[in-house]
């Protein structure tokens, strides 16, 4: 009953002040979809590189052999240092903060055939510990190389979702035979699409992965293209790679302080440039959004109070024919409240039409998508309705005090 | 139903405090029909105001039926002013944004009357002045004659034993100004008392008793009407 009573006196209310309503609602709606906008685009760009940093795998090293620049011991410079596969269990043993090492041999033009498809594609021979360091997860039903492929040098292979396609189409791969440079492998597993913008020797999705043992048993190659490394505390990635020039510079007689016997991709120093850039970015987006609710909050605020100042003499004329306090202030806050959640609902809604036509834009592969965060759209509606109803509320208090002939002759 | 003793108001605007009633003593009856006349400035608006609950006195005491009113919460003031009093402005006061007929339900809204009750009494008030035409007329499309007479519905529509009106008809034509006083005329006989603030002799003399003011003192017309 009361309710009703308001919501009529409050359609009313509206009705004689549209403009102002119109301005503060406009005030609520764009400050709203603002911030919601930004943070939505903010997350979208994060969550998008995070997912492609994830392709790659996260705090690994990449190292590759590399060719001294200084004589060492006797030795000249401009001596090749090519990496072994045992040098990786040497690394794991010798350096306590190691998490993990996979030599990774590679072989650029293999050939691959099932049925009539035949394809050339880069061939890699992996420990198992490579596919949870790089993120290689398997699609249902399938796995990555595990210990006892490595060990009895079976002839198993693990292969990219696009080198499924090219090879199988729709056909189901788990199970079956592929003939790899005349040699029959079995597909235990195929890669579950991901992301992954980095790479180093090519894309996942096109490459297959064999137990590192059996490919050079079948190639004879005595040297790895490649390892990848982790340390347990990415924290701890500079030491690591400091102890791994020692140790090896020890086997093959370089001089550890010699950065150019190896060469290294460090993906954590992207992470952590990364990082760092999207604390800024946030931190700007924050300082927008803040700057963005402040403006809308102004707006609303000087709105409620000229509202309030103006209506004087209605809270007069209601205080003359009977109205209390309470009627004066709860419509007043009634009032807020009914143009702050509208504001907010066609602010939010509005965001979320923006971001649905996002992919028209098509920007989604710089900017990912968008992700909208409720709380940051509640929040930013909080602060803009708490404006206005404090705004509002000390002025409207300040008239219910007065008495009738007080107001009636503001 | 009125009695007031040693009523003062004083007014302080900064430094200037300005006495505008200067002990008062009024006793008004039931369903009496009494005029207040008083040249400008004399305090009449002040001690409608007084009477009507809209204001309080600087010092002295009010009975409205025997209720002591200095004693009253603001709540109970605002009670006795939606149910006991009906006040009708010279400048009618209506809300401009609200049509005749949403002028008239505010009483009874703030009053609590359920919707339907609420529509049915609203219109049989604005019925009752006349104007049961005009229902969906805002002030602004109406003339001075129709706002007073939409301001007396809605004084009236809480059926309050007391009716003040300041000045009714002093925004209002003589053929104008005498619709409403009929109305009043016709209120007192249906029982309401009634106040009315005129400087109009020929109303003056419809009333049964003249209270006249000067320098915020009664000089004349409290004795037995
Ligand atoms: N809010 C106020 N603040 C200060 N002084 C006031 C206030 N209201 C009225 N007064 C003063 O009190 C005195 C009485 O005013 P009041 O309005 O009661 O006169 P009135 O008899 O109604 O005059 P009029 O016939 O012109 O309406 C005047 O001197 C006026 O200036
Ligand atoms: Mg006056």
């Amino acid at each position: 009953m009361q309710v009703v009573m308001y919501i009529s006196q409050f359609l009313r209310d509206m009705r004689s002040q549209k403009l102002r309503t119109l301005l503060t609602l406009f005030g609520i709606i764009w400050g709203t979809a603002a911030v919601v906008l930004l943070m939505a685009i903010g997350k979208g760009i994060h969550a998008e590189n995070q997912r492609q940093m994830h392709g790659l795998g996260e705090g690994i090293v990449i190292l590759w052999g590399g060719r001294t620049s200084q004589p060492f011991e006797g030795f000249g410079k401009g001596r090749r240092i090519p990496l072994r596969e045992e040098d990786a269990h040497l690394l794991k043993r010798e350096i306590r903060e190691m998490w993990g090492v996979s030599p990774e041999y590679s072989r650029w033009s293999t050939h691959m055939k099932y049925k009539d498809n035949a394809v050339t594609q880069n061939m890699v021979g992996i420990y198992p510990i490579f596919g949870e360091m790089r993120n290689i997860i398997p699609e249902m039903g399938g796995r990555f190389i595990n210990r006892i492929d490595l060990e009895q040098k079976k002839r198993v292979v693990f292969i990219g979702d696009q080198l499924k396609k090219d090879l199988f189409g729709e056909e189901e791969a788990i199970g079956k035979y592929i003939i790899i440079d005349n040699v029959p492998f079995l597909v235990v597993g195929v890669l579950k699409e991901k992301e992954q913008d980095s790479s180093y020797s090519g894309r996942d999705e096109n490459k297959a992965f064999v137990p590192a043992s059996t490919f050079a048993a079948m190639y004879g190659y005595r040297y790895v293209n490649d390892m990848i490394f982790k340390p347990t505390d990415p924290r701890q990635t500079e030491l690591v790679k400091e102890k791994v020039y020692q140790v090896l510079g020890k086997k093959y007689k370089f001089d550890p302080a010699d950065k150019e016997a190896l060469s290294m991709w460090d993906t954590t120093e992207m992470a952590k440039f990364l990082t760092y850039f999207f604390l800024a970015f946030r931190i700007f987006l924050v300082a927008i959004g803040t700057a963005t609710l402040i403006v809308g909050g102004i707006g609303v605020s000087n709105i409620m109070h000229v509202v309030v100042e103006e209506r004087t003499k209605e809270v007069g004329i209601k205080m003359s024919l009977g109205a209390k306090k309470a009627h004066v202030l709860l419509q007043f806050i009634f009032e807020t409240f009914v143009i702050t959640f509208v504001g907010g609902t066609v602010g939010f809604l509005f965001s979320v039409g923006v971001i649905k036509l996002f992919p028209v834009f098509g920007l989604e592969e710089y900017l990912g998508t968008p992700q909208i965060t409720y709380t940051t759209a509640l929040i930013a509606v909080g602060i803009l309705g708490l404006v206005g109803l404090i705004s509002g509320y000390f002025p409207a208090r300040r008239a219910a005090n007065l008495n009738p002939v007080q107001a009636l002759k503001l | 139903m009125i009695d007031m003793r040693k009523i003062r108001k004083v007014y302080s605007t900064g430094r200037i405090e300005v006495e505008a009633l200067r002990g008062i003593d009024l006793i008004i009856g039931e369903n009496e029909f009494v005029a207040v006349m008083g040249p400008s400035g004399s305090g009449k608006s002040t001690l409608m105001n007084l009477i009507g609950c809209l204001d309080t006195p600087s010092s002295g005491e009010y009975f409205l039926e025997g209720q002591k009113v200095e004693s009253l919460s603001p709540n109970e003031l605002a009670e006795i002013r939606n149910k006991k009093v009906g006040f009708v402005f010279q400048n009618f006061n209506l809300l401009p944004y609200a049509t005749a007929f949403e002028n008239v339900e505010v009483p009874l809204i703030f009053g609590g009357v359920a919707s339907r009750k609420r529509r049915k009494r609203a219109m049989e008030f604005l019925d009752r002045v006349g104007l049961g035409d005009r229902a969906d007329h805002k002030p602004a499309e109406l003339s001075g004659g129709e706002m007073q007479r939409v301001a007396i519905a809605r004084a009236l529509v809480n059926q309050p034993r007391l009716v003040l009106a300041d000045e009714p008809t002093g925004n209002l034509d003589t053929g104008s100004g005498k619709e409403i006083i009929n109305l009043f005329e016709e209120l007192g006989k249906q029982g309401h008392t009634v106040v009315v603030i005129t400087h109009d002799h020929g109303i003056a003399e419809r009333t049964h008793r003249i209270i006249k003011l000067r320098d915020g003192m009664i000089v004349d017309g409290n004795g037995s009407g």
